[in-house]
Protein backbone atom coordinates (compact mmCIF):
# COMPACT_ATOMS: atom_id res chain seq x y z
CA UNK A 1 0.00 0.00 0.00
CA UNK A 2 1.08 3.20 -0.89
CA UNK A 3 0.94 4.62 2.99
CA UNK A 4 3.88 1.61 3.82
CA UNK A 5 6.16 3.78 1.17
CA UNK A 6 6.25 7.34 2.76
CA UNK A 7 8.87 7.33 4.64
CA UNK A 8 7.87 9.16 8.36
CA UNK A 9 10.17 11.60 10.62
CA UNK A 10 10.03 11.66 14.26
CA UNK A 11 11.95 12.60 17.71
CA UNK A 12 13.29 9.51 19.17
CA UNK A 13 14.16 10.25 23.00
CA UNK A 14 16.22 8.86 25.66
CA UNK A 15 14.08 6.40 26.92
CA UNK A 16 13.34 4.87 23.43
CA UNK A 17 9.92 6.57 22.58
CA UNK A 18 9.22 8.14 19.81
CA UNK A 19 7.47 11.70 19.43
CA UNK A 20 6.26 13.87 16.73
CA UNK A 21 6.26 17.42 18.02
CA UNK A 22 9.25 19.01 20.03
CA UNK A 23 7.75 20.81 22.86
CA UNK A 24 9.24 22.61 25.42
CA UNK A 25 6.68 22.45 28.17
CA UNK A 26 6.43 24.37 31.82
CA UNK A 27 4.40 22.55 33.76
CA UNK A 28 2.53 23.71 36.86
CA UNK A 29 2.35 21.10 40.01
CA UNK A 30 -0.65 22.92 40.83
CA UNK A 31 -3.17 25.32 40.51
CA UNK A 32 -1.18 28.27 42.72
CA UNK A 33 1.88 27.79 39.96
CA UNK A 34 -0.54 28.53 36.96
CA UNK A 35 0.57 32.32 37.12
CA UNK A 36 4.23 32.18 37.33
CA UNK A 37 4.11 29.20 34.37
CA UNK A 38 1.81 31.02 32.12
CA UNK A 39 4.43 34.21 32.57
CA UNK A 40 7.44 32.52 31.79
CA UNK A 41 5.66 31.01 28.55
CA UNK A 42 5.00 34.72 27.49
CA UNK A 43 8.77 35.98 28.37
CA UNK A 44 9.88 32.88 26.58
CA UNK A 45 6.92 32.03 23.93
CA UNK A 46 8.81 29.40 22.28
CA UNK A 47 7.87 27.12 25.72
CA UNK A 48 4.55 25.89 26.27
CA UNK A 49 2.57 26.58 29.76
CA UNK A 50 -0.11 23.77 30.75
CA UNK A 51 -1.94 25.66 33.70
CA UNK A 52 -4.70 22.95 35.23
CA UNK A 53 -7.00 23.76 37.92
CA UNK A 54 -6.03 20.99 40.76
CA UNK A 55 -2.82 19.81 42.79
CA UNK A 56 -3.32 20.91 46.03
CA UNK A 57 -4.82 18.83 49.38
CA UNK A 58 -5.70 16.06 47.15
CA UNK A 59 -5.18 12.16 48.78
CA UNK A 60 -5.22 8.57 47.87
CA UNK A 61 -5.76 7.21 44.09
CA UNK A 62 -7.23 10.60 43.57
CA UNK A 63 -3.45 12.36 44.24
CA UNK A 64 -1.53 9.05 42.85
CA UNK A 65 -3.93 10.28 39.74
CA UNK A 66 -3.02 13.75 39.27
CA UNK A 67 0.89 12.66 40.39
CA UNK A 68 0.74 9.84 36.98
CA UNK A 69 -0.88 12.81 34.58
CA UNK A 70 1.20 15.62 35.36
CA UNK A 71 3.87 13.17 35.08
CA UNK A 72 3.27 11.01 31.89
CA UNK A 73 2.66 14.42 30.35
CA UNK A 74 5.73 15.63 30.79
CA UNK A 75 7.44 12.39 30.40
CA UNK A 76 6.07 11.83 26.76
CA UNK A 77 7.79 11.86 23.74
CA UNK A 78 6.10 15.18 22.10
CA UNK A 79 8.16 16.74 24.58
CA UNK A 80 11.60 17.91 24.78
CA UNK A 81 12.08 19.10 27.66
CA UNK A 82 10.42 20.29 31.21
CA UNK A 83 10.31 23.22 33.06
CA UNK A 84 8.72 22.08 36.44
CA UNK A 85 7.06 25.35 39.16
CA UNK A 86 5.06 24.20 42.07
CA UNK A 87 4.49 25.89 45.08
CA UNK A 88 6.97 24.36 47.69
CA UNK A 89 9.89 21.84 46.92
CA UNK A 90 8.78 18.43 47.93
CA UNK A 91 6.00 17.65 45.62
CA UNK A 92 7.76 19.82 42.48
CA UNK A 93 10.76 17.51 43.09
CA UNK A 94 8.26 14.04 43.05
CA UNK A 95 7.05 15.61 39.95
CA UNK A 96 10.58 16.63 38.28
CA UNK A 97 12.74 13.97 39.58
CA UNK A 98 9.97 11.19 37.99
CA UNK A 99 10.23 13.29 34.58
CA UNK A 100 13.72 13.23 34.79
CA UNK A 101 13.85 9.39 35.03
CA UNK A 102 12.75 9.02 31.26
CA UNK A 103 16.43 10.87 30.51
CA UNK A 104 14.79 14.21 29.56
CA UNK A 105 16.02 17.66 30.25
CA UNK A 106 14.26 18.66 33.45
CA UNK A 107 14.47 21.88 35.75
CA UNK A 108 13.04 22.47 38.81
CA UNK A 109 11.20 26.28 40.71
CA UNK A 110 9.77 26.22 44.27
CA UNK A 111 8.03 29.36 44.58
CA UNK A 112 7.87 29.37 48.56
CA UNK A 113 10.93 31.35 49.76
CA UNK A 114 10.96 33.39 46.90
CA UNK A 115 8.26 34.75 45.40
CA UNK A 116 6.38 34.40 41.49
CA UNK A 117 8.98 37.34 40.15
CA UNK A 118 11.93 35.49 41.27
CA UNK A 119 10.94 32.31 40.43
CA UNK A 120 9.89 33.66 36.76
CA UNK A 121 12.77 35.30 36.17
CA UNK A 122 15.03 32.04 36.97
CA UNK A 123 12.45 29.62 35.50
CA UNK A 124 12.60 31.80 32.42
CA UNK A 125 15.95 31.43 31.98
CA UNK A 126 16.25 27.91 31.99
CA UNK A 127 12.93 27.74 29.47
CA UNK A 128 15.15 29.69 27.08
CA UNK A 129 17.99 27.50 27.26
CA UNK A 130 15.78 24.54 26.99
CA UNK A 131 13.67 26.17 23.82
CA UNK A 132 17.30 27.04 22.37
CA UNK A 133 18.71 23.44 22.88
CA UNK A 134 15.53 21.84 21.28
CA UNK A 135 16.19 23.90 18.18
CA UNK A 136 18.97 21.85 17.30
CA UNK A 137 17.11 18.30 17.91
CA UNK A 138 16.34 16.94 14.38
CA UNK A 139 13.75 14.52 12.93
CA UNK A 140 14.89 11.00 12.38
CA UNK A 141 13.19 8.34 10.52
CA UNK A 142 10.92 6.13 12.68
CA UNK A 143 8.64 3.01 11.92
CA UNK A 144 5.29 3.33 11.85
CA UNK A 145 4.91 0.90 14.80
CA UNK A 146 6.87 3.14 16.58
CA UNK A 147 3.92 6.08 17.13
CA UNK A 148 1.65 5.47 19.94
CA UNK A 149 -1.71 6.32 18.78
CA UNK A 150 -5.22 7.51 20.71
CA UNK A 151 -8.55 7.44 19.88
CA UNK A 152 -11.64 9.25 21.34
CA UNK A 153 -14.93 10.27 19.49
CA UNK A 154 -17.10 13.01 20.76
CA UNK A 155 -20.01 15.22 19.88
CA UNK A 156 -21.06 12.29 17.64
CA UNK A 157 -24.18 11.60 15.90
CA UNK A 158 -25.28 8.91 13.30
CA UNK A 159 -22.16 9.46 10.66
CA UNK A 160 -20.42 8.85 13.01
CA UNK A 161 -21.15 5.55 13.41
CA UNK A 162 -21.63 5.39 9.44
CA UNK A 163 -18.83 7.33 8.34
CA UNK A 164 -16.26 8.67 10.59
CA UNK A 165 -15.82 5.80 13.05
CA UNK A 166 -15.56 3.65 10.02
CA UNK A 167 -12.89 5.18 8.68
CA UNK A 168 -11.09 5.42 12.10
CA UNK A 169 -10.78 1.99 12.52
CA UNK A 170 -9.29 1.35 8.77
CA UNK A 171 -6.59 3.32 10.27
CA UNK A 172 -6.65 1.54 13.46
CA UNK A 173 -6.51 -1.90 11.77
CA UNK A 174 -3.42 -1.02 10.07
CA UNK A 175 -1.50 0.66 12.97
CA UNK A 176 -1.73 -2.54 14.83
CA UNK A 177 -1.29 -4.69 11.77
CA UNK A 178 2.09 -2.57 11.52
CA UNK A 179 3.19 -3.36 15.26
CA UNK A 180 1.60 -0.22 16.74
CA UNK A 181 -0.11 0.71 19.53
CA UNK A 182 -3.53 2.13 19.87
CA UNK A 183 -5.38 3.25 22.88
CA UNK A 184 -9.06 3.60 23.16
CA UNK A 185 -11.68 4.20 26.49
CA UNK A 186 -14.74 5.76 27.24
CA UNK A 187 -16.05 3.31 29.88
CA UNK A 188 -19.29 4.65 30.24
CA UNK A 189 -19.90 5.10 26.29
CA UNK A 190 -19.42 1.32 25.61
CA UNK A 191 -22.73 0.94 27.40
CA UNK A 192 -24.99 -1.43 25.03
CA UNK A 193 -21.73 -3.09 23.36
CA UNK A 194 -19.63 -3.66 25.99
CA UNK A 195 -20.26 -7.70 25.59
CA UNK A 196 -18.50 -6.94 21.92
CA UNK A 197 -15.14 -5.60 23.72
CA UNK A 198 -15.43 -8.36 25.96
CA UNK A 199 -15.60 -10.50 23.97
CA UNK A 200 -12.36 -8.97 21.53
CA UNK A 201 -10.28 -8.90 24.83
CA UNK A 202 -7.24 -11.37 24.21
CA UNK A 203 -7.65 -13.49 27.39
CA UNK A 204 -9.38 -13.89 30.48
CA UNK A 205 -7.24 -11.80 32.40
CA UNK A 206 -7.94 -9.23 30.15
CA UNK A 207 -11.33 -10.02 29.90
CA UNK A 208 -11.98 -9.59 33.88
CA UNK A 209 -10.05 -6.75 34.11
CA UNK A 210 -11.79 -4.65 31.56
CA UNK A 211 -15.27 -5.83 32.66
CA UNK A 212 -14.26 -5.18 36.53
CA UNK A 213 -13.43 -1.24 35.03
CA UNK A 214 -16.61 -1.52 33.45
CA UNK A 215 -18.65 -2.35 35.89
CA UNK A 216 -16.91 -0.45 38.73
CA UNK A 217 -17.89 2.86 36.37
CA UNK A 218 -21.35 2.20 36.08
CA UNK A 219 -21.49 1.22 39.48
CA UNK A 220 -20.07 4.61 40.48
CA UNK A 221 -23.01 6.51 38.08
CA UNK A 222 -25.21 4.26 39.85
CA UNK A 223 -23.72 5.50 43.48
CA UNK A 224 -25.03 9.41 42.75
CA UNK A 225 -28.34 8.26 42.05
CA UNK A 226 -27.30 9.66 38.67
CA UNK A 227 -30.32 10.15 35.64
CA UNK A 228 -27.82 10.61 33.13
CA UNK A 229 -30.63 12.25 30.84
CA UNK A 230 -29.20 15.15 28.62
CA UNK A 231 -25.83 13.80 29.65
CA UNK A 232 -25.83 9.82 27.59
CA UNK A 233 -26.48 10.46 25.10
CA UNK A 234 -25.55 14.56 25.10
CA UNK A 235 -27.91 17.38 23.45
CA UNK A 236 -25.63 17.54 20.39
CA UNK A 237 -25.73 14.06 20.13
CA UNK A 238 -29.56 13.85 19.94
CA UNK A 239 -29.68 16.44 17.53
CA UNK A 240 -27.51 14.71 15.05
CA UNK A 241 -30.10 11.75 15.76
CA UNK A 242 -28.98 9.49 18.10
CA UNK A 243 -31.68 8.03 20.03
CA UNK A 244 -29.91 6.14 22.92
CA UNK A 245 -26.53 5.25 25.28
CA UNK A 246 -26.24 1.48 23.16
CA UNK A 247 -26.92 3.52 19.24
CA UNK A 248 -24.01 6.37 20.35
CA UNK A 249 -21.82 2.92 22.35
CA UNK A 250 -22.06 1.23 18.75
CA UNK A 251 -20.98 4.15 16.73
CA UNK A 252 -18.54 4.86 19.10
CA UNK A 253 -17.11 0.64 19.25
CA UNK A 254 -16.86 0.57 15.41
CA UNK A 255 -13.74 3.51 15.20
CA UNK A 256 -11.88 0.25 17.46
CA UNK A 257 -11.56 -2.00 13.96
CA UNK A 258 -10.88 -5.88 14.67
CA UNK A 259 -7.84 -6.41 16.59
CA UNK A 260 -8.01 -8.03 19.74
CA UNK A 261 -8.25 -5.89 22.77
CA UNK A 262 -4.69 -6.69 24.75
CA UNK A 263 -4.55 -4.94 27.56
CA UNK A 264 -7.20 -2.99 30.17
CA UNK A 265 -5.24 0.16 31.45
CA UNK A 266 -6.03 2.40 34.16
CA UNK A 267 -6.10 5.46 33.73
CA UNK A 268 -2.80 7.74 32.55
CA UNK A 269 -0.79 4.39 32.61
CA UNK A 270 1.47 3.61 29.13
CA UNK A 271 0.58 0.81 27.47
CA UNK A 272 3.14 -2.53 27.72
CA UNK A 273 1.67 -4.95 25.36
CA UNK A 274 1.97 -3.75 21.61
CA UNK A 275 -1.84 -3.53 20.04
CA UNK A 276 -5.25 -2.25 21.24
CA UNK A 277 -5.33 -1.16 24.40
CA UNK A 278 -8.80 -0.41 26.46
CA UNK A 279 -7.80 2.28 28.86
CA UNK A 280 -10.18 3.22 31.59
CA UNK A 281 -11.49 6.93 30.87
CA UNK A 282 -14.01 9.53 31.47
CA UNK A 283 -15.73 9.63 28.16
CA UNK A 284 -15.51 13.64 28.16
CA UNK A 285 -12.98 14.39 25.48
CA UNK A 286 -10.35 16.63 27.15
CA UNK A 287 -10.54 14.21 30.32
CA UNK A 288 -9.28 11.72 27.85
CA UNK A 289 -7.08 12.68 25.82
CA UNK A 290 -5.37 14.05 28.52
CA UNK A 291 -5.03 10.92 30.02
CA UNK A 292 -3.89 9.35 26.80
CA UNK A 293 -1.19 11.86 26.11
CA UNK A 294 -0.03 11.05 29.85
CA UNK A 295 0.05 7.87 29.18
CA UNK A 296 2.40 8.53 26.04
CA UNK A 297 -0.07 8.77 23.25
CA UNK A 298 1.39 11.44 20.35
CA UNK A 299 -1.00 11.77 18.02
CA UNK A 300 -4.92 11.22 18.56
CA UNK A 301 -7.63 10.29 15.92
CA UNK A 302 -10.90 12.08 16.67
CA UNK A 303 -14.01 11.06 15.00
CA UNK A 304 -16.93 13.71 15.36
CA UNK A 305 -20.59 14.08 14.20
CA UNK A 306 -21.71 17.61 15.02
CA UNK A 307 -18.32 19.03 15.81
CA UNK A 308 -16.08 18.84 18.44
CA UNK A 309 -13.52 21.31 18.48
CA UNK A 310 -11.05 19.64 20.54
CA UNK A 311 -7.20 20.36 20.90
CA UNK A 312 -4.47 18.81 22.88
CA UNK A 313 -1.68 21.52 24.28
CA UNK A 314 0.98 18.51 23.25
CA UNK A 315 -0.80 15.87 21.49
CA UNK A 316 -1.95 16.44 18.42
CA UNK A 317 -5.45 16.29 17.46
CA UNK A 318 -6.97 15.30 13.86
CA UNK A 319 -10.56 15.30 13.30
CA UNK A 320 -12.69 13.99 11.00
CA UNK A 321 -16.15 14.22 10.11
CA UNK A 322 -18.59 12.47 7.41
CA UNK A 323 -21.46 14.54 8.48
CA UNK A 324 -21.69 17.09 5.16
CA UNK A 325 -23.35 19.87 7.66
CA UNK A 326 -20.46 19.80 10.01
CA UNK A 327 -17.53 19.72 7.53
CA UNK A 328 -19.51 22.71 5.34
CA UNK A 329 -20.47 24.97 8.39
CA UNK A 330 -17.07 24.11 10.81
CA UNK A 331 -14.11 23.57 8.62
CA UNK A 332 -11.41 25.02 10.00
CA UNK A 333 -11.60 22.11 12.65
CA UNK A 334 -12.27 19.64 10.01
CA UNK A 335 -8.56 17.84 8.88
CA UNK A 336 -10.45 14.82 6.95
CA UNK A 337 -14.05 15.28 5.34
CA UNK A 338 -15.17 11.76 5.01
CA UNK A 339 -18.57 12.96 4.37
CA UNK A 340 -17.94 11.44 1.01
CA UNK A 341 -18.62 7.88 2.18
CA UNK A 342 -22.63 8.97 2.71
CA UNK A 343 -22.87 9.61 -0.31
CA UNK A 344 -20.88 6.40 -1.52
CA UNK A 345 -18.38 8.31 -3.43
CA UNK A 346 -15.99 5.92 -2.60
CA UNK A 347 -15.42 3.37 -0.26
CA UNK A 348 -14.12 2.52 3.24
CA UNK A 349 -11.25 0.84 2.26
CA UNK A 350 -10.38 4.55 0.17
CA UNK A 351 -11.31 6.64 3.01
CA UNK A 352 -9.01 4.77 5.00
CA UNK A 353 -6.10 5.69 2.51
CA UNK A 354 -7.00 9.32 2.66
CA UNK A 355 -6.93 8.85 6.62
CA UNK A 356 -3.93 7.43 6.87
CA UNK A 357 -2.35 10.10 4.10
CA UNK A 358 -3.39 13.10 6.63
CA UNK A 359 -1.94 10.63 9.60
CA UNK A 360 1.04 10.58 7.98
CA UNK A 361 1.41 14.21 6.97
CA UNK A 362 0.67 15.04 10.81
CA UNK A 363 3.40 12.97 12.03
CA UNK A 364 6.04 14.55 9.39
CA UNK A 365 5.36 17.91 11.06
CA UNK A 366 2.36 19.24 9.45
CA UNK A 367 -0.24 21.02 11.85
CA UNK A 368 -3.50 20.22 12.59
CA UNK A 369 -6.68 22.05 12.47
CA UNK A 370 -6.57 22.24 16.58
CA UNK A 371 -2.90 23.31 16.74
CA UNK A 372 -3.12 26.07 14.06
CA UNK A 373 -6.47 27.35 16.08
CA UNK A 374 -4.11 26.75 19.48
CA UNK A 375 -7.03 24.54 21.08
CA UNK A 376 -5.18 23.16 23.75
CA UNK A 377 -7.21 21.55 26.33
CA UNK A 378 -5.48 19.88 28.88
CA UNK A 379 -8.13 18.49 31.83
CA UNK A 380 -6.86 16.95 34.75
CA UNK A 381 -9.55 13.93 36.01
CA UNK A 382 -10.57 14.73 39.34
CA UNK A 383 -11.54 11.10 41.09
CA UNK A 384 -13.45 13.01 44.60
CA UNK A 385 -13.39 15.87 46.35
CA UNK A 386 -10.25 16.91 47.96
CA UNK A 387 -9.29 16.94 51.61
CA UNK B 1 -13.11 2.99 -5.15
CA UNK B 2 -17.04 2.62 -5.57
CA UNK B 3 -18.03 3.66 -8.77
CA UNK B 4 -20.29 7.01 -8.84
CA UNK B 5 -23.67 6.29 -8.38
CA UNK B 6 -27.06 8.04 -7.29
CA UNK B 7 -26.09 8.98 -3.43
CA UNK B 8 -28.49 6.98 -1.36
CA UNK B 9 -31.66 8.89 0.44
CA UNK B 10 -30.41 6.63 3.62
CA UNK B 11 -27.85 3.79 4.51
CA UNK B 12 -28.12 0.35 6.63
CA UNK B 13 -25.86 -0.63 8.59
CA UNK B 14 -27.11 -4.84 8.82
CA UNK B 15 -29.24 -6.84 6.83
CA UNK B 16 -32.05 -6.81 9.57
CA UNK B 17 -31.62 -4.04 10.97
CA UNK B 18 -34.58 -2.91 12.38
CA UNK B 19 -34.09 0.75 11.28
CA UNK B 20 -32.28 2.97 8.93
CA UNK B 21 -30.45 6.59 9.12
CA UNK B 22 -31.33 9.19 6.08
CA UNK B 23 -28.38 10.42 4.76
CA UNK B 24 -29.96 13.79 3.41
CA UNK B 25 -33.35 15.44 4.94
CA UNK B 26 -36.36 13.02 3.67
CA UNK B 27 -39.76 14.20 2.73
CA UNK B 28 -42.56 11.70 3.10
CA UNK B 29 -42.03 9.38 -0.21
CA UNK B 30 -40.51 6.45 -1.42
CA UNK B 31 -36.63 6.54 -1.22
CA UNK B 32 -33.63 4.60 -1.82
CA UNK B 33 -31.14 3.34 -0.09
CA UNK B 34 -28.01 0.88 0.49
CA UNK B 35 -27.01 -1.65 3.31
CA UNK B 36 -23.77 -1.29 4.20
CA UNK B 37 -22.69 -4.42 5.52
CA UNK B 38 -22.98 -6.38 2.22
CA UNK B 39 -23.81 -2.87 -0.17
CA UNK B 40 -27.17 -4.34 -1.72
CA UNK B 41 -29.68 -1.54 -2.65
CA UNK B 42 -32.94 -0.98 -1.14
CA UNK B 43 -35.84 0.99 -1.04
CA UNK B 44 -38.71 1.86 1.39
CA UNK B 45 -41.35 4.81 1.53
CA UNK B 46 -41.10 7.11 4.15
CA UNK B 47 -44.02 8.70 6.29
CA UNK B 48 -42.87 11.39 8.15
CA UNK B 49 -40.07 14.44 7.70
CA UNK B 50 -36.64 12.64 8.79
CA UNK B 51 -33.59 15.48 8.89
CA UNK B 52 -29.93 14.08 7.77
CA UNK B 53 -28.37 11.60 10.43
CA UNK B 54 -31.73 10.90 11.97
CA UNK B 55 -33.52 7.39 11.32
CA UNK B 56 -36.79 5.72 10.09
CA UNK B 57 -38.53 2.33 10.89
CA UNK B 58 -38.17 -0.39 8.19
CA UNK B 59 -40.85 -2.54 9.38
CA UNK B 60 -43.72 -2.03 11.85
CA UNK B 61 -42.55 -2.05 15.15
CA UNK B 62 -45.41 -2.80 18.59
CA UNK B 63 -44.97 -0.68 22.06
CA UNK B 64 -42.54 -2.40 24.08
CA UNK B 65 -40.31 -3.81 21.59
CA UNK B 66 -36.22 -3.86 21.43
CA UNK B 67 -35.55 -1.90 18.33
CA UNK B 68 -32.18 -3.88 16.18
CA UNK B 69 -29.45 -1.46 14.77
CA UNK B 70 -25.75 -3.01 14.33
CA UNK B 71 -27.62 -6.35 14.32
CA UNK B 72 -27.81 -5.24 18.07
CA UNK B 73 -30.83 -3.96 20.30
CA UNK B 74 -30.24 -0.74 20.98
CA UNK B 75 -33.46 0.63 22.08
CA UNK B 76 -36.88 -0.18 23.26
CA UNK B 77 -40.10 1.01 21.98
CA UNK B 78 -42.19 3.68 24.04
CA UNK B 79 -44.84 3.51 21.19
CA UNK B 80 -46.13 1.69 18.22
CA UNK B 81 -44.04 2.31 15.36
CA UNK B 82 -44.99 1.85 11.28
CA UNK B 83 -42.43 1.35 8.50
CA UNK B 84 -41.55 4.70 7.75
CA UNK B 85 -42.44 6.41 10.70
CA UNK B 86 -39.44 8.96 12.45
CA UNK B 87 -37.71 7.04 15.22
CA UNK B 88 -36.19 8.98 17.81
CA UNK B 89 -36.55 10.05 21.70
CA UNK B 90 -40.27 10.55 21.32
CA UNK B 91 -40.94 6.94 20.41
CA UNK B 92 -37.75 4.95 21.84
CA UNK B 93 -35.64 4.91 24.95
CA UNK B 94 -32.43 3.54 25.86
CA UNK B 95 -32.97 -0.27 27.17
CA UNK B 96 -30.08 -0.28 29.57
CA UNK B 97 -30.41 3.41 31.93
CA UNK B 98 -34.18 3.49 32.39
CA UNK B 99 -33.39 6.54 34.13
CA UNK B 100 -31.92 7.68 30.75
CA UNK B 101 -34.89 9.07 28.78
CA UNK B 102 -33.60 11.53 26.80
CA UNK B 103 -35.93 14.09 25.87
Amino acid sequence: MAEQRRQLTGFRRADGRVGIRNHVVILPVDDLSNAASEAVARVVPGALALPHSYGRLQYGPDLELTFRTLIGTGANPNVAAVVVIGIEPAWTDRIADAIAATGKAVARFAIERHGDLRTIEAAARAAQRYVQDASEITREPIERGEILVSIKCGESDTTSGLGSCPTTSQAVDRHVAAGGTVLFGETTELTGGEHLIAQRCADDVVRKRFQDMYDGYLAEVDSHDANLMGSQPTQGNIRGGLSTIEEKALGNIAKTGTAPVVDALEPAVAPTVPGLNFMDTSSAAAECVTLMAAAGAVLHLFPTGQGNIIGHPIEPVIKLTANPITAATMGEHIDLDCSGLLRREYDLPSAGDLLVEVIDRSINGRLTCAEALAHREFVLTKLYRSA
Amino acid sequence: MTSSVRPPDFLVHDDGDDVAVAVRDLTPGPVRGAVLADNSDVSAEVLDEVPLGHKFALRDLGAGTPVIEYSVQVAVTTAPIKAGNYVHTHNVRSARWQNSVAN
